[in-house]
């Protein structure tokens, strides 16, 4: 764990835009990457991030985990009747060819017991946990608290 | 690896149980019967509530009257919802330039509990100045939700809780009649035109 703490801090002084950083695995990539700063530890943070499954067969997200929060888990904001709540999702179906975004107003991880406050520039290794694909971490840059998202060139969103 | 598997068990176990309490507890209001005109928002002069902005000015519906307003329900504790709505409000005030200063905008918070007038005070300074944050009793929170016909609902969950809300941004014009509600799903590009048309 404190090499890939130690690889985080290093990856952050060579690139400061992280939150564009993309991880392949076989037919997955991951990309987009970001959180928003927290006001103190004891808020739960968020988790986006944009999935694409090149592969022939359906996968699904079913964890994530990250030294930065001791009870990361998956949710979906849902709004029925105008009203907002917000789910456990069990999994999270990556189609075969397909993208999913975990982004404002829908699918998130929710970051529960924040080892320390998030701030602007901090950045966390993340590691998701598909059914299929297996455990692909990747880094999670934390930006604004207003932000609602990444500017990244080849913007997958 | 051995932890990350129990986590996600975890996370299993955990899931179950909120889908079940979910399933079983439902919308008490649902299936209330009303009739159309019940469900519009009541202009601020039938509203009838007390509550206390961040700076610890008292707040009452009548006191909106003669400026639009623009209101809507959250809590600082919600991680996607609340500052997704908080930044699309900061940015749509940008957008109406000087004419946003003739608005009153306010966030009344449905987690009188956790949001005090100093955690509002405090999660506000980081959006446009000119969002206040409500709080108060929780009757007072209740009569307040009443008159915007707004529903909020407090949910167990994980040792903790979270706060099902009435997501959408109400509008009232000047005379603090109601105008009409930004979904909060709704494309973002209509927001502003329909702001204009509040102002008037």
């Amino acid at each position: 764990m404190k090499i890939t703490v130690f690889t985080a801090l290093i990856l952050t002084l060579a690139s400061p835009t992280l939150a564009c950083e993309t991880v392949t695995s076989g037919e997955m990539t991951i990309e987009n990457a970001w959180s928003r700063a927290t006001i103190g530890a004891n808020r739960p943070a968020v988790f986006y991030v944009a999935i694409t499954n090149a592969g022939s067969s359906g996968d699904a997200l079913i964890g994530i985990a990250t030294p930065a929060a001791s009870m990361p888990m998956l949710h979906q904001t849902v709004v029925t009747e105008d009203i907002a709540s917000m789910p456990h999702a069990m999994s999270i179906p990556i189609a075969a060819g397909q993208s999913v975004q975990l982004a404002p107003g829908g699918y998130h991880g929710m970051l529960m017991g924040l080892t320390e406050a998030l701030k602007v520039g901090d950045n966390f290794p993340m590691t998701l946990t598909f059914q299929n694909a297996g455990d692909i971490t990747i880094n999670v840059e934390v930006l604004s608290i207003r932000a609602e998202g990444p500017d990244c060139e080849s913007d997958g969103q | 690896m051995r932890i990350r598997r129990a986590v996600i068990l975890g996370i299993g176990g955990v899931a179950g149980a909120a889908a079940f309490a979910l399933g079983l507890g439902g919308w008490r209001t649902r299936n209330r019967s009303q009739s159309g005109a019940d469900l519009l928002p009541l202009p601020f002069a039938d509203m009838s509530f007390s509550l206390t902005d961040q700076r610890g000015n008292m707040v009452r519906p009548e006191d909106w009257i003669g400026r639009p307003t623009m209101v809507f329900f959250g809590f600082t504790w919600c991680p996607d919802v609340c500052p997704t709505t908080l930044s699309d409000i900061s940015g749509w005030l940008e957008e109406l330039g000087t004419d946003a200063d003739r608005l009153n905008v306010a966030m009344i918070t449905v987690d009188p509990e956790r949001d005090t007038t100093e955690v509002l005070g405090d999660y506000l300074s980081h959006f446009d100045p000119r969002i206040i944050g409500l709080t108060g009793t929780l009757e007072e929170i209740e009569r307040a939700a009443s008159g915007f016909r707004a529903r909020f609902e407090k949910l167990a969950r994980d040792d903790d809780y979270t706060m099902n809300h009435t997501a959408g941004v109400f509008l009232f014009r000047s005379d603090g009649g109601f105008a009409s509600i930004i979904d909060y799903h709704e494309d973002r590009r209509f927001a502003v035109p329909k702001i204009r048309r509040a102002i008037g």
